[in-house]
């Protein structure tokens, strides 16, 4: 499946990239986020959320819809 | 009253919902570039009873975001000074500045005196802080932060919605996301998000529309795009910060004092005396500054020598670039070891400035 990840915030700086089409065939959040890791290693070191379909979900979430966000607390004021 | 003539003819407001403005009570934590647009709107809205919590100092370089601030002010308490500002901007209402850090020890009495709180703070330790508080003395959140050229806003605590914890369980590891001061941030995306807050907070009071609980806005200045996220309680979490409420207020000092705070720069470094000097980088690595004779010990075996720290003197931690050194102080705090401060430029600005000196 080609999934449509959104990047925020300062992954952006690691990704390179806003937004980006991904070819995933696993099933879980936790896997996609392996899948990304061996893309960007240093989003590892990034502390983020997960989004799908604009709803945040938890690692063992089955990923079943192509619109995936990741997203990083703000600290900012 | 001519001054809310605007508010009161809106027939979903009215008398009522100015009545309402009147009678509310809202705290802000931090007046700088998101608090200063948040205080702006609810002073002129007419609340009625405002507390503003800060303990920073107006700078020159806050003049770019921080509309309530001039040349004028520079140098002054940030909460003292938009007090003086918002009184000139609206004498009907009551202000009270508290020119002081929110703490685990003030924050709960603070909040039992207020209907409302805003987050407007720039560092993790102060939000999560403020997120518990809220909690624990039942207050509806709202919630602001911003990156550079994007932003959030939320809604937390609210008729038993989320919370920031929700979201994001626990603080992101020390030193790992970078605040305003360190990357920078458009001047007026602060005035956008700031106003989007104040914007919830009267929302709140009304009781009009749909309230950003549940939910979070994601907000880029760049794009224009809007993305609203929905956000899930988690009991787990909530029950976490309830559990332990009983004693919040003798949390560690290491979660109280955000590494930012600790932060010095090679100026205000030079002019310290009874210092001790630790660099935390790798022996290997150049360029060695003896000119201050400091104590070597890497960040990687910091733990295991605490001992060669000294309890009398204040530390001063460097490292190349200031990110081993943050994580140093974070380090040496969870050990019970204050008056540490992180060095913000890095070995090589020491030298330049003991040569020009």
């Amino acid at each position: 499946m080609n999934l449509n990840i959104k990047y925020f915030g300062m992954l952006t700086e690691v990704t390179q990239c806003q937004e980006e089409t991904f070819l995933f065939s696993q099933s879980t959040v936790a896997d996609l986020l392996e899948a990304l890791f061996s893309k960007y290693p240093l989003l590892e070191e990034r502390d983020f959320q997960v989004a799908q379909m604009q709803t945040l979900v938890s690692k063992d979430t089955i990923i079943s819809e192509v619109e995936i966000a990741l997203l990083p607390p703000f600290a900012g004021g | 009253m001519s001054r809310y003539s605007r508010h009161i003819i809106l027939s979903e407001i009215g008398q009522k919902g100015q009545d309402k403005i009147t009678q509310a009570k809202v705290l802000v934590v931090g007046a700088g570039g998101l608090g200063c647009p948040i205080l702006q709107y609810l002073a002129a809205a007419g609340i009625g009873t405002l507390g503003i919590v800060d303990f920073d100092i107006i700078e020159e370089s806050n003049l770019q975001r921080q509309i309530l601030f001039g040349m004028s002010t520079l140098g002054k308490n940030k909460a003292l000074a938009a007090k003086e500002r918002l009184e000139d901007l609206n004498p009907t209402i009551t202000i009270t500045a508290y020119p002081e850090r929110l703490t685990a020890k003030n924050a709960i009495s603070l909040f039992n005196e207020y209907d409302i709180i805003v987050d407007g703070t720039d560092n993790f330790t102060t939000r999560y802080l403020i997120n518990d508080a809220s909690l624990i003395t039942n207050k509806p959140l709202v919630y602001g932060a911003i990156y550079k050229f994007e932003g959030q806003v939320s809604v937390f605590n609210y008729q038993d919605g989320p919370s920031y914890r929700c979201i994001f369980p626990t603080p992101p590891k020390a030193g790992s996301v970078a605040n305003c001061s360190e990357v920078g941030v458009l001047g007026v995306l602060p005035g956008i998000i700031g106003s989007m807050q104040a914007n919830e907070v009267l929302k709140l009071i009304f009781g009009l529309g749909n309230v950003l609980s549940g939910k979070l806005l994601c907000y880029n200045a760049l794009t224009a795009e809007t993305i609203t996220l929905t956000v899930n309680k988690s009991e787990l979490e909530i029950n976490k910060v309830l559990d332990h409420k009983d004693t919040f207020q003798d949390r560690q000092s290491a979660f109280n004092c955000d590494i930012s705070f600790n932060e010095i720069s090679v100026e205000k470094v030079i002019q310290k005396e009874n210092v001790q000097f630790i660099d935390v980088r790798e022996t290997h690595e150049l360029p060695k500054v003896d000119i201050i004779n400091p104590v070597q010990i890497p960040l990687s075996v910091l733990e295991q020598h605490l001992d060669k720290i000294d309890s009398e003197k204040e530390k001063i931690i460097f490292c190349q670039s200031g990110i081993r050194s943050k994580k140093a102080v974070a380090l040496l705090q969870k050990n019970q070891i204050n008056n540490c401060y992180s060095l913000r430029e890095g070995a090589q600005a020491i030298i330049e400035h003991y040569n020009q000196n």
